[in-house]
């Protein structure tokens, strides 16, 4: 058993992962008893290499399914006879008593007849929730022998067989949508939401092609019934495409009851997030899959309806047609004299009714009489706009702004505290003050850049040295606010240099 | 245009209905005639249009009234339908037939001219409806370019040019008789397009002589520009293939079987999808097909 699987190099993960890992061990023990038989085919007396036990014992488990009812099981004489046909063509040269031998062998080695217990027994272990490294049997059986009216015994296979042996692995592996389901579903139960997403997201492409795949197959229909063959091929599908989106409708919204658990659990506002993009991921798939089972009912009406159509339109000799094949490429060899011939008769008749121009000689006289009218040059008036003014809603008017301007215009020797130039705002002006304290702030990164780029020549500047503002209405930093003059002609050089 | 109102529309035999056609009936017929004359406008966009066109499916006698209107102009009825509207065309020797040296005026005069506007036309419609099933298809809607159809024409002309070539044969005609030369060295001879002083396509170029015959179809009402791509882009409307569809086929069909000429089709068409990557193609010319 590969019970060492678990046992990997990383930590040992929660009891939730291991959990699908214990499953999966369980399910993939019941599959062992079907290898083991070709392995230990060889101990047998006799020459068995040509036959595949494995193949043999699926086929004897099927037999027995579906000769089970509620009461009975299978005659194990019967499923032997069965068998036979399938182990002779295996070798069709051998004696019929080696193959009866071969088809009780493996009857027998399904109900492990050997064994104490009559069934099979795996090892496999598990991480407790304290970390704990645990080693567990697993007993199962494939075959069992009930006790049938009338004391005869019969053959019933086994939950565990019936799951694994005949449900399990009657999966299509390269089905490309089942895996993304699946791996869906598993990572959102470990909580690797973020791979969850791209899964999720794989899942709404495939489910996209589905669709796109069917619409081909309407169109073709449309356009004509023979094209498509809808005795097998499409009622196939359509019948597929429905199981698959009742199967996908089951399985995503589990996945939706699953993820909105963790989107409503998640504690990381990360997977929070993601939980809530995946939730509406899976939606937008189910919407699309609601949308492909309407379009898959609708199927079978358009069907019926465009045969209808198809086959009781008029078949008509124009059907055959074609232009290029029947016409145009026999025309071009021809001698262009013969030709012509053809391409006028195409003219004549292919071009649409003219119909002549009827004049009265008394209209064609106004008409020519008529001076031309005279061509507007400059093209039509253009209306007056009507312009509303808007409300002046600035917060300080220009005089306001010119004030402040003029107190902020100092010599660039001499810098002044924000205190002070607050102060004598306060004495302009009660608004002023605020209009100080906005530019003094702008000033504290003033735009060296648009500076530069312009030339100009004075920059307003304010450093903080960490002294604290004493202000009625304004707190912060007390402001040093100066001028800086710039080197206008050196700027001017630099700027030429760079646009070298 | 004027229609000279049939006062005396013809009754071939009376009407079974109880009421008796009036000339208002007969004025109704001729003014639905007159609709069907004016291919560019749609059923769905005129009223009057199309209570006409319902009446003419709902009461065979009006119907009749409005057919022997169409007749007696020399007109024949392709179809009338709510899709297509009253489709009529010239018929032969009609009034309303185009002529081909009303078409284009060096045509009457020079041959090779007449020929290359024909093909023109002939080959807007095989691509058009590049599969039999296409043209059969009455919700088929086919997609064209001028550059498209002058590239293929053009390609179809170098194939046989090649294979002449390979078959060593001398195709040049024989001075005295220039109608013999094979029509596709007459389309190969011309050139593609040319410059012009104001920038507008050379008129007897190939190039110019298809997008007349496009430009002719989409003021017929046959093709409606969508685009302006590849030297124009149009796709076809239902009247387009009615006119292909019942008579042109036939008529060219006729005459080429007169020439001796039996082609034979198990209606599975020649043109198959173009290899995207052929490096023998027009580079974007937007062939759909290539045989």
């Amino acid at each position: 058993m590969p019970a060492s699987a678990s046992a990997s190099a990383r930590p040992a993960p929660g009891p939730a992962a291991d959990e699908g890992l214990a499953r999966r061990l369980r399910a993939l023990a019941c599959t062992a008893p079907l290898h083991d038989l070709d392995t230990r085919k060889a101990n047998l007396a006799g020459e068995y290499a040509r036959y595949a036990m494995a193949e043999v014992a699926l086929a004897a488990i099927d037999l027995v399914t579906l000769a089970m009812d509620f009461d009975t099981g299978a005659e194990q004489e019967q499923v032997i006879a069965r068998l036979l046909p399938r182990i002779a063509a295996q070798a069709p040269g051998r004696p019929v008593a080696e193959h009866r031998r071969v088809a009780r062998w493996v009857v027998d080695n399904l109900i492990n007849v050997g064994s104490v217990d009559r069934g099979f027994r795996a090892v496999y272990g598990t991480f407790g929730a304290d970390g704990e490294y645990t080693r567990r049997d697993y007993d199962f059986k494939l075959i069992e022998e009930v006790q049938g009216p009338g004391g005869a015994v019969y053959l019933r296979t086994t939950d565990e067989a019936v799951n694994v042996l005949v449900g399990a692995l009657d999966t299509d592996v390269t089905s490309a949508q089942i895996a993304a389901e699946v791996k869906l579903e598993v990572l959102v139960n470990r909580g690797r939401l973020a791979d969850a997403q791209l899964a999720a997201e794989q899942a709404r492409y495939r489910t996209v092609q589905y669709a796109e795949t069917l619409r081909r197959t309407l169109d073709s229909t449309r356009r004509d019934v023979r094209a498509v063959d809808w005795l097998h091929t499409v009622p196939d599908m359509v019948d597929e495409a429905l199981d698959h989106i009742a199967d996908r409708y089951r399985h995503e919204n589990a996945i939706l009851t699953h993820i909105r658990h963790a989107r409503d659990e998640a504690v990381d506002s990360d997977h929070k997030l993601r939980a809530a993009e995946l939730v509406d991921i899976v939606r937008d798939c189910i919407r699309r899959h609601t949308q492909l089972q309407s379009r898959l009912l609708e199927a079978g009406p358009l069907f019926r309806a465009e045969q209808d159509r198809q086959a009781f339109a008029a078949p008509a000799a124009r059907a055959g047609t074609d232009l290029y094949g029947q016409l145009l490429a026999p025309l071009l060899p021809t001698p262009v004299a013969e030709a012509t011939r053809v391409t006028d008769a195409w003219f004549a008749r292919g071009t649409g009714p003219r119909p002549p121009g009827a004049v009265r000689l008394t209209d064609l006289v106004e008409q020519l009489l008529t001076p031309p009218a005279p061509r507007e040059h400059l093209g039509a008036e253009l209306p007056e706009p009507d312009l509303v003014a808007t409300p002046d809603d600035s917060r300080f008017s220009e005089a306001q702004l010119e004030s402040a301007t003029e107190l902020l215009r100092l010599p660039p020797d001499a810098p002044r505290r924000l205190s002070g130039l607050l102060a004598d705002a306060r004495a302009r002006d009660p608004e002023l003050p605020h209009l100080i304290a906005l530019l003094a702030a702008h000033a504290a990164s003033p735009p060296v850049g648009t500076a530069y780029r312009q030339g100009e020549r004075r920059l307003l500047f304010a450093v903080d040295d960490g002294t604290p503002l004493t202000d009625q209405d304004f707190g912060g930093a007390d402001l040093v606010v100066g001028t800086a003059l710039l080197d206008a002609a050196g700027m001017a050089a630099a700027r030429t240099e760079e646009n070298r | 245009m004027s229609i000279p109102p049939p006062s005396t529309a013809p009754t071939p035999q009376g009407p079974p209905a109880a009421v008796p056609l009036t000339p208002a009936d007969a004025a109704d017929a001729a003014r639905l005639v007159s609709f069907g004359l004016q291919p560019k406008l749609p059923p769905a966009r005129d009223a009057d249009y199309a209570a006409l066109l319902r009446r003419y499916q709902e009461e065979p006698p009006f119907a009749r009234v409005a057919d022997a209107v169409a007749g007696g102009l020399g007109l024949v009825v392709l179809e009338v339908s709510p899709r297509a509207g009253m489709a009529v065309a010239a018929a032969e020797d009609s009034v309303f037939a185009v002529r081909m040296g009303e078409y284009a005026r060096r045509a009457t005069a020079e041959t090779t001219d007449r020929f290359l506007h024909g093909l023109a036309h002939l080959a807007v419609a095989a691509l058009a409806f590049p599969r039999p099933a296409d043209l059969a298809d009455d919700d088929y809607l086919g997609r064209i370019t001028v550059n498209g159809v002058e590239s293929f024409v053009r390609h179809a002309c170098e194939r046989l040019a090649e294979r002449a070539a390979e078959r060593g044969e001398n195709t040049d005609p024989a001075s005295e008789e220039p109608g013999l030369e094979a029509a596709w060295r007459v389309y190969v001879r011309r050139s593609a397009t040319g410059a012009t002083k104001d920038a507008r396509r050379l008129a007897g170029s190939t190039t110019g002589i298809v997008g007349k015959a496009v430009a002719f179809l989409a003021d017929s009402g046959f093709l409606h520009r969508v685009g302006d791509e590849q030297g124009g882009t149009y796709r076809t409307t239902p009247r387009y293939q009615l006119q292909v569809r019942e008579l042109a086929t036939t008529a060219a069909l006729t005459e080429l079987t007169d020439l001796g000429l039996v082609p034979v089709s198990d209606g599975s068409g020649t043109l198959l999808p173009g290899d995207p990557d052929a490096t023998d193609l027009a580079d974007g010319a937007g062939l759909p097909f290539h045989r």
